[in-house]
């Protein structure tokens, strides 16, 4: 997503006259700013810090960050109960929370485009019987079948746990691209392109996508976000990977332990932090990305 | 669609532990002989559970029977405390879940529904406006995540609220004042945070219809009428910008309840959602079944009631065919 935002910005840079691309828009930057952070965490963390510090028993039990009182600066971030470095449990859960959620948009977003242009432009029988898996989909409490599944899948990994996640998913985004198709198939350059004699795949992929950009790219990233937010759901209910040590992990532990009454802030609060920046980043891209697709939707000032 | 909703999410938790490996039944017993150290003819007994179970049926009959479990509401027994039926144990959880549920989502459409609709007005006050976009940023924050701060501000830091469950052990559950007062305690932080999570949601849908409708003939006409602002915005914006916000509650309504089910979690709030927890810890496989069938029912239920009310709000709606 990062990459859409800089190609489009690049050339409004170098015409300072022209008017300002929407794609310059305060809350994607922001947003964008937001994740990137997190990414270098997850790239830059490992070559400062020794991320095998996030295995059991590798530090002291229960330390506090470096600035309270009985920490020290080996844990700068502190310690958990079971001998876990907080700082290496944080620059190891990061990026194992967003490639689960890289992973979900990706596939969701890639379902959304093939189901949705089809209902939304074939419309028919094709649409009714995609509608309503889509709106199925929707309304079923997906954690709570999730939940089931997993607790039957031992030995989950980050890449099965993404999948099982995408299994409902992709319900959103494809929903939401059905309507843009549906509300742009009789535009004046749609029935140009199919009075030419287009094929129906060119039409669709040549002609409309390009002018679903934003959307398109608004749904990936709130596939991504609701996909982290059921991996991370998972992981607190004890139900995520286990060998890798991830965000949800850390606060199930932490739950456990109920670390937030023992005033053990750092153990649940770090990756909580995390996930927030996560989220609010993510949450910001999104309404960013809405606001260049419908410009109405900006703020009067 | 009510019943596709539920014939499908019932199919997939049925075919699930098909393709995945293992009988609960012989996980069962290797529970209790780990419990044990050794259980006297655990073969015998595998056999006369899968034959209770149905296990050694064909498919189509075993899917048949399940299905037919599940409708009926016969989960059967709980294999962690064995005499306990799972209806007996969802009875007692549900109520807690639907209140907390109902009460909060109420309160967070109301709430963010009107949120929505100040944040378009143009006659908002400019403090209101400053502060409401900051209510839609926690949309972006999970449930539970909330719920985790408040528990830290509101029962660490704070000391004013209780710890967990739903009640008070000394008040005596029924109808008297010191139970209600108790169950109200326990449940306002677990409301909040869904409260806080949701809320702006509402608010964001509103305000997107809020902006479409401007500018339309009728608002124009009522305007030039001199009709009081506060009326215009009430019986004339909000009224037409409502409607798309109940399809959108429909198609929520299972993004809350799995969040409900970890604040619940979180808070040790005696609903499902505990109760969820407690099965999935001990690998009892008919209590999770039971449970989640019964949040999906739930879900689908709100969803009806959300459509069947529909043609009251929006008069252009019928369900008669004739009428389109």
């Amino acid at each position: 997503m990062t990459l859409t935002v800089q190609q489009t910005v690049a050339p409004a840079e170098t015409t300072p006259r022209r008017p300002r691309s929407p794609w310059r828009n305060t809350k994607l930057m922001v947003g964008t700013l937001m994740v990137l952070v997190i990414v270098l965490i997850g790239v830059l963390g490992p070559l400062f810090w020794d991320t095998r510090l996030s295995a059991a028993a590798s530090s002291p039990l229960n330390l506090p960050p470096f600035w309270e009182a009985g920490g020290s600066s080996d844990h700068p971030l502190g310690t958990e109960n079971s001998g876990r470095d907080m700082l290496a449990l944080v620059i190891s859960g990061a990026p194992a929370t967003l490639r689960i959620g890289l992973i979900v948009g990706v596939i969701s977003i890639v379902i959304g485009i093939v189901l949705g242009f089809s209902a939304g432009y074939l419309g028919g029988r094709i649409d009714s019987v995609i509608r309503t898996l889509a709106d199925t989909a929707l309304t079923i409490p997906a954690l709570a079948i999730l939940i089931v599944i997993s607790s039957y899948v031992r030995e989950i990994g980050i890449a099965t746990m993404a999948f099982i996640v995408a299994l409902f998913a992709w319900a959103g985004p494809t929903r939401l691209i059905r309507a843009q198709v549906l509300s742009m198939r009789e535009l004046g350059y749609v029935r140009m392109a199919r009075l030419s004699g287009a094929s129906t795949v060119d039409i669709m992929f040549k002609e409309m996508m390009p002018n679903l950009l934003p959307y398109l790219a608004a749904a990936f990233v709130g596939a991504t976000s609701g996909g982290i937010l059921a991996a991370v759901g998972l992981e607190s209910l004890g139900l995520g990977p286990q060998r890798i040590p991830t965000l949800g992990m850390t606060i199930y532990n932490a739950l456990q332990s109920s670390a937030i009454l023992r005033g053990m802030w750092w153990w649940w609060g770090l990756p909580t932090v995390i996930l927030v920046v996560i989220f609010v980043g993510l949450f910001l891209i999104s309404t960013g990305l809405d606001e260049v697709a419908n410009p109405r939707l900006r703020g009067r000032r | 669609m009510f019943a596709f909703t539920v014939w499908l999410s019932a199919t997939i938790m049925f075919a699930i532990p098909q393709l995945a490996p293992g009988d609960p039944v012989s996980a069962m017993v290797t529970r209790l002989t780990q419990q044990a150290g050794f259980v006297e003819g655990s073969a015998g007994m595998i056999e006369a559970w899968r034959e209770r179970f149905g296990l050694d049926d064909p498919l189509l009959i075993q899917y048949a029977q399940y299905l037919k479990n599940m409708l009926t509401f016969d989960y059967g027994y709980s294999l962690s405390q064995f005499p306990v039926e799972v209806e007996t144990m969802i009875a007692d959880a549900i109520p807690w879940t639907i209140g907390l549920l109902t009460i909060a989502t109420i309160i967070s459409f109301i709430a963010g529904t009107v949120v929505g609709a100040l944040m378009a007005w143009r006659r908002s006050p400019a403090l209101l406006r400053l502060l409401l976009p900051l209510t839609l940023t926690f949309t972006a924050i999970p449930f539970f995540i909330l719920g985790m701060l408040l528990i830290y501000l509101f029962v660490f830091g704070l000391e004013i609220f209780p710890v967990a469950g739903g009640y008070d052990s000394t008040a005596m559950p029924g109808f008297n004042v010191d139970f209600i007062a108790s169950v109200i305690e326990h449940g306002t932080l677990p409301a909040l945070s869904i409260v806080i999570g949701s809320m702006g949601f509402w608010a964001l849908g509103m305000r997107g219809m809020m902006i479409t409708i401007e500018g339309e003939d009728y608002l124009t006409l009522a305007q030039a009428k001199g009709l009081n602002p506060l009326r215009i915005l009430f019986r004339y914006q909000i009224r037409n910008a409502i409607l798309p916000q109940f399809t959108a509650l429909m198609l929520s309504f299972g993004h809350i309840v799995g969040g409900t089910v970890l604040v619940e979690y979180i808070f040790g709030y005696p609903g499902t959602g505990s109760l969820l927890f407690r099965a999935l810890s001990n690998s009892d496989f008919t209590v999770t079944q039971g449970i989640v069938f019964i949040l999906i029912l739930t879900t689908a239920a709100a969803v009806l009631v959300v459509d069947l009310i529909y043609p009251l709000l929006d008069p252009r709606i019928t369900y008669e065919r004739s009428s389109t």
